[in-house]
């Protein structure tokens, strides 16, 4: 096979201090100030008059001294208990007061409060070391297998880049993010996708993106490094308050504002069900919408052009999801009405995830990330130089969709409803730049056939049988395979979704690499051939998270 | 002429698209408020407005200025409301789509919905089958069309001459988007017009759609004498009829048993003014679908939605009989008596289920 010949790019902010994430690290004190008093006027715009701040201050601290006793994480700051013992004691004797200057002012502690846990110190330094650790860490680990030498190792030859794929609109990207703000909405199945993400990022040589990390990522020691490093801020999903919530959306609106690129997941968490994501979290994307009109805003005001956000959809593929038993268990269990359950992320430990970088580095696997174009606010495609075009080709001016009667007015639910045509748009960017690789491919042929063999059962009972007696002759499978691989062939020709180039291959071959991949280091293989020749499956509940990667393309209708 | 009216005329002025009936009512509603320019498709109705000021056997407001400009329209208004027939809807978007700009508000009053195939295909096609994504509500076909994104729509009991003497009457204004719907609202009311609001615009979009179908239903049955037993039998089942229609294309219950729904569908089915229902009471009559078109001069958008919406649920397990009844009246020669016997023999007799 010739190798191609990969590009290397250069950064394109060279010096660090001039990184945005850099830049917003140094005014780190008035940036606090600044999103303490945007969310403290929105909550207060929320919540008017006394009796009501009242009643949503209790309410928040009711659930965080609940949250303290029955969920306390290792990642927690040591002085909660006092903190909230002292919220209640200023609330108690704050209720016969008839203005409502002692709340206003415990509010603001509170919001305080969360900024700063919310807040991560980016430090440059610690950055290149990270960097370097990801980087070069997996390059000797790679080439000290692959390459049973001292030179071979310390030369590199194979590195990162031979097993992560980066295609789609690489130039626009790079080319976008020096003119405008980027915000960066990735597929996610995976604990690794955000330190794979960042990587690519670094890879295309973009400064640092800022992003929300599940605080819960920070309980674990190799993570909670590279995070702090790569210019995350941290999301504590136990904290459902509205004050949380709306101090968690100004940090990213003003941090947008101030012109770091960001990067959501906006399918909200990982993917429990393997499928891609159909509906998203609005309230993230919703601050890109918000950040973009302030910008508008504040142009308006000092006589200059704002700058425009762009939206960038990511898809991440892979053939192997490290956490796919628990994820899609969970899933299930959530379906099947189970309202409770309880969050224990075996998967997710230092050492299992040590374990799958060896693992990933040692075979023959291969992750691709598909980089979308980029969209505006509005979901409209925008071209190399960022100007939205209309129909006509006529550049549209996206300021005036915040304009009434000729001026740029704040209207949130108008904002919320952008926002949910935004992510309609976005989910179709995923469809359509979602790469179909071969262990896909033979997931979802696998469990259709057999699914189809007891269409009385439901689901739950479907995965009841015992896998023992299901195999399908290689035959019968590969014809129902080839099938659904045209069907696929044909969506690409139509523009509706993005393929491998295994998939050019024989249908044998295609199958071939598809049964080697799919979900490869799992103890319990979700599907593979047997002595005989014939195809089995080891775990029908694997099978459907990996058939589920192709949810979403009417592909039911053939097979 | 001194006008009393309480408009505004600092703002900038409101368009209207579309001087047939609908639109000159509508007009004169937004005259009340602010100054209103009247597009018209026929340079000779604008200069008949002109001269005349008159439309449709009706005196216009000072406040109502006629155009045939719409790059014009487009420039002096933010906010338009289109009243123009399906038909002609998508090529009306299509020429004012160039002089839009992302701060325009659209709220349309048209009725109807549009259905778009593959090229050479053909709703006469006895094979064709088609789904909701063939179909599009005008909503639909401005997004499609523009770069608009705020829009709306009028519907509700609005018989257009009704309106014009002055009688009391009431609207519902949907959009997604508040501030469409406030703005509809400030922009129609005033004391003799009460103006609703909706958030599901799909849903009262269809509600004005499908109960065209159950109006021509009800002027055949007057056109057979029929009385209010009778049609009040047709409305109630009509109504259920629209709930299951109108759910599965994509609305909510509540859409259609309010003012859009079941209000302007008591109007178009009791009204003889409603050009749906004398579109039913004249083929009852003996006349057959050609020889009604031919002398009828706006367009009766019912005839058009029944062959689109027959089509739509000829593969659905939902069972739509007074719709299927009128098609084939009005495309099969049948019978109005053998379509009315058809329906009357229907197992269909469960009262409500869907609430």
């Amino acid at each position: 096979m010739v190798k191609r010949k990969r590009r290397k790019y250069e950064p394109i902010i060279s010096k660090s201090r001039k990184w945005p994430v850099v830049l917003l690290t140094k005014h780190r004190d008035e940036f606090v100030e600044d999103v303490v008093e945007d969310s403290f006027e929105k909550i207060i715009r929320l919540c008017p008059g006394k009796a009501a701040l009242r009643e949503e201050l209790e309410t928040t601290m009711y659930r965080e001294r609940l949250r303290i006793k029955t969920m306390p994480w290792k990642a927690d700051p040591p002085d909660e208990t006092d903190f909230w013992n002292y919220v209640k004691v200023s609330l108690v004797s704050s209720a016969t007061q008839k203005d409502d200057q002692a709340e206003r002012k415990l509010l603001k502690e509170i919001i305080t409060r969360y900024v700063n846990e919310i807040f991560s110190t980016f430090k440059p330094s610690r950055h290149r070391l990270a960097r370097r650790i990801v980087i070069g860490g997996f390059r000797r680990l790679l080439n000290a297998t692959k390459i049973k030498t001292v030179t071979g190792a310390i030369t590199g030859k194979h590195t990162l880049r031979d097993k992560i794929e980066i295609t789609g609109e690489i130039e626009q990207l790079r080319s976008l993010a020096t003119k405008g703000i980027i915000v960066m909405v990735p597929t996610h199945f995976s604990n690794i996708d955000s330190v794979l993400i960042a990587w690519v990022i670094f890879e295309l040589g973009l400064p640092p993106f800022i992003y929300g990390a599940g605080l819960n990522l920070f309980n674990i020691g190799l993570f909670a490094y590279f995070m702090n490093s790569l210019g995350a801020y941290k999301v504590d999903r136990r904290k459902k308050n509205l004050p949380y919530m709306e101090t968690l959306k100004s940090y990213s609106t003003l941090a947008i504002q101030r012109g770091c690129h960001s990067l959501f997941f906006p399918g909200g968490t990982r993917s429990r069900s393997g499928k891609i994501e159909k509906r998203l979290k609005l309230g993230l994307l919703g601050t890109a919408i918000e950040a973009q009109r302030k910008s508008f805003q504040e142009a308006e005001e000092n006589g200059n052009d704002a700058r425009k956000i762009y939206v960038v959809p990511v898809t991440l593929n892979y053939n192997f999801v490290l956490e796919a038993p628990l994820l899609i268990r969970q899933y299930l269990e959530r379906k099947g009405q189970e309202r409770y359950y309880f969050e224990v992320d075996e998967y997710s430990t230092s050492y299992k995830i040590a374990t799958f970088l060896i693992k990933f580095f040692t075979k023959e696997t291969k992750i691709s990330v598909s980089i979308g174009r980029a969209l505006n606010l509005m979901g409209n495609y925008v071209d190399e130089e960022g100007n939205s075009l209309d129909q006509h080709g006529n550049i549209i001016d996206i300021r005036e969709y915040f304009m009434s009667d000729g001026k740029i007015t704040e209207n949130l639910q108008r904002e919320q409803e952008y926002t949910r045509m935004l992510s309609n748009v976005i989910v179709k960017e995923f469809h359509r730049i979602n790469k179909v690789m071969p262990s896909h491919l033979v997931a979802y042929v696998g469990f259709r056939i057999w699914r189809k063999q007891y269409p009385k059962l439901d689901l739950y009972n479907f995965f009841r049988l015992p896998v023992d007696e299901l195999s399908i002759p290689y035959n019968d499978f590969k014809s129902a395979f080839k099938i659904i691989k045209d069907q696929i062939l044909q969506l690409h020709e139509e523009g509706r979704v993005d393929i491998t180039d295994i998939l050019y291959q024989t249908t044998d071959k295609i199958i071939e690499t598809g049964l080697n991949n799919v979900g490869m280091y799992h103890v319990a293989r979700p599907i593979i051939m047997n002595k005989r020749g014939d195809i089995i499956t080891k775990d029908l509940h694997l099978l459907y998270f990996y058939h589920n990667r192709m949810d979403g393309y009417d592909l039911e209708e053939f097979l | 002429m001194t006008s009393k009216n309480s408009y505004n005329d600092k703002k900038r002025p409101v368009g209207v698209i579309g001087a047939g009936s609908f639109g000159s009512a509508v007009s004169m509603l937004l005259s009340k408020n602010r100054n209103v320019i009247l597009y018209a498709r026929n340079p000779e109705v604008v200069e008949n407005i002109k001269t005349d000021r008159q439309l449709n056997g009706f005196p216009l407001s000072s406040n109502i200025e006629p155009t045939n400009d719409l790059e014009y329209l487009a420039r002096e208004c933010d906010i338009l409301f289109p009243v123009v027939p399906s038909s002609g809807f998508r090529m009306m978007m299509h020429d004012l789509s160039p002089f839009l700009h992302p701060y325009h508000i659209i709220i349309h009053g048209t009725k109807g919905i549009e259905v778009s195939l593959g090229e050479g295909e053909s709703l006469n096609n006895p094979d064709i089958s088609i789904s909701r994504e063939n179909i599009k509500t005008m909503s639909e076909v401005i997004i499609e069309e523009s770069i608009t994104l705020r829009v709306g729509c009028l519907a509700g009991p609005n018989l257009a001459r009704e309106i014009l003497q002055g009688h009391p009457a009431a609207t519902v204004v949907a959009s997604h988007f508040d501030e469409v719907i406030s703005i509809g609202q400030n922009l129609l009311r005033n004391e003799k017009f009460q103006v609703y609001g909706n958030n599901d615009l799909i849903g009262i979009e269809f509600a004005g759609v499908l109960k065209n179908i159950i109006a021509i239903a009800s002027g055949a049955l007057s056109g057979l004498g029929y009385g209010e037993n009778a049609r009040s039998l047709l409305i109630s089942r009509g109504m259920v009829e629209m709930i299951y229609l109108g759910k599965e294309l994509g609305g909510s219950t509540q859409a259609f048993i309010g003012l859009a729904g079941i209000g302007d569908l008591i109007a178009t089915c009791t009204s003889p003014l409603s050009r749906n229902f004398t579109v039913g009471f004249r083929l009852a009559q003996g006349e057959t679908l050609q020889e009604i078109q031919k002398t009828m001069e706006e367009t009766a958008e019912g005839i058009n939605t029944v062959h689109i919406i027959k089509k739509i649920f000829e593969n659905s397990h939902n069972r739509a009989p007074i719709t299927e009844a009128v098609f084939k009246v009005l495309f099969e020669n049948l019978k109005v008596t053998k379509a009315l016997e058809f329906l009357m023999r229907s197992h269909f007799n469960v009262d409500i289920n869907f609430l």
